[in-house]
């Protein structure tokens, strides 16, 4: 799948490059590709390191296992059969806080760590397993408390209550994530002939 | 505003807190640990730049193709009739594919038409509530190596198009 996206993206950009006259700036972005990754490495290389060091004593200390005890129920709903109480839920908890509370640069590390502990328990490790789509899925699907960088644009475009529309933003971002995780969950039970009851009223819930 | 601002200057020194405070408590060798973690974290870095190389690449060259700008034009009058603000089509097609990009484009529409008019608020809604959909598939999936992502895309799309007809719902219904 992704080999067709990457190599479609990359001829069409060509293609329409040369209908429009572009072919130069395409070029030049081509070429340019490689280094901005290597800059954004060098940028998010630091905060990477600080909070896979810090999950790590808050794992020692026993604090990600607290908050894998609390979040239990959520967490059998949106991954049923995956110990609640095992490594992989646990970053995936700490990543699903982090980006609760807008904290991107500490959600990457842990979502990344938590992909990592679920391809361990995945037997087939070219393809992706079903709690690996639902935990990707709620990560394309941004559920934030407080958008602070739209907030501060706003701020400074002259809104005299930036957050005025947070209630907008909430039943937007519940309501997309919702309908990423039941397409998720539908598309594995019809491909799977499983037929499990889909949770889908829980999962808007809670989602 | 004020209770956002201080959610956001305390929740990183706070959480940072409590873990230092009950790792010690708990006789963690902490800085050890610490040390054991950092090192974690920048090998995964190093197993993700390849992946983040190919897709920084691919994305750059479609900004600069202009082949965006087309799809602009094919998507409008389909957006029109579904109530989504015209002006917002250009920020919804970027929004999956690029954070700063988009981010961009939301700051042009601000100076164009506003941060309190109609399209500002649905822009805002857009750009808060969905995320860069392409850059987590690729880099989550390339970080383990898995080639096959099944109906990953198709499930964050669905989401991503609910975001931007909600988005617009939303604020008409809320705000008018």
């Amino acid at each position: 799948m992704l080999n067709y996206i990457w190599v479609g993206i990359m001829l069409l950009s060509i293609a329409a490059g040369a209908a429009t006259g572009k072919l130069d700036q395409v070029t030049n972005a081509l070429l340019g590709g490689g280094e901005e990754a290597i800059k954004l490495t060098l940028t998010l290389g630091g905060a990477m390191c600080l909070w896979s060091g810090i999950m790590r004593i808050a794992e020692k200390g026993g604090l990600t296992k607290m908050l894998a005890r609390v979040m239990s129920p959520l967490m059998r709903i949106l991954f049923p059969g995956l110990d609640p109480s095992g490594a992989a839920c646990r970053c995936i908890l700490m990543n699903m806080a982090a980006n609760f509370l807008g904290l991107g640069n500490a959600a990457t590390p842990f979502g990344l760590r938590a992909m990592n502990e679920l391809a361990k328990a995945n037997p087939n490790e070219n393809t992706a397993s079903n709690h690996m789509i639902t935990f990707v899925v709620l990560n394309t699907a941004s559920i934030q408390l407080i958008p602070t960088t739209v907030a501060t644009l706003r701020l400074k475009y002259g809104a005299s209550n930036p957050l005025d529309i947070l209630p907008a933003i909430w039943i937007t971002s519940l309501g997309s994530a919702a309908t990423a995780l039941i397409l998720s969950r539908l598309f594995a039970v019809s491909k799977s002939g499983e037929r499990r009851k889909l949770p889908a009223g829980k999962a808007r819930v809670k989602a | 505003m004020k209770a956002a601002n201080l959610l956001s200057v305390w929740a990183v020194p706070v959480f940072i807190s409590l873990v230092l405070i009950v790792g010690t408590i708990k006789q963690v060798p902490v800085f050890d640990e610490f040390l054991s973690g950092a090192g974690d974290g920048l090998s995964t870095c190093v197993k993700i730049l390849p992946s983040l190389v190919a897709l920084m690449t691919a994305v750059s060259m479609l900004r600069a193709s202009g082949l965006l700008e087309l799809l602009v034009k094919l998507i409008e009058p389909a957006a029109n009739s579904l109530g989504i603000p015209p002006e917002i089509v250009p920020l919804a097609i970027l929004r999956p594919v690029s954070g700063s990009g988009s981010l961009a484009m939301l700051e042009n529409i601000f100076s164009v038409y506003g941060a309190e008019s109609l399209i500002g608020r649905v822009a805002s809604v857009l750009q808060s509530s969905t995320e860069t959909t392409f850059y987590t598939i690729t880099v989550y999936y390339g970080s383990v190596g898995v080639k096959r992502t099944r109906h990953t895309l198709a499930s964050a799309a669905g989401g991503d198009l609910a975001g931007i007809l909600l988005s617009s719902l939303t604020v008409k219904f809320l705000m008018a």
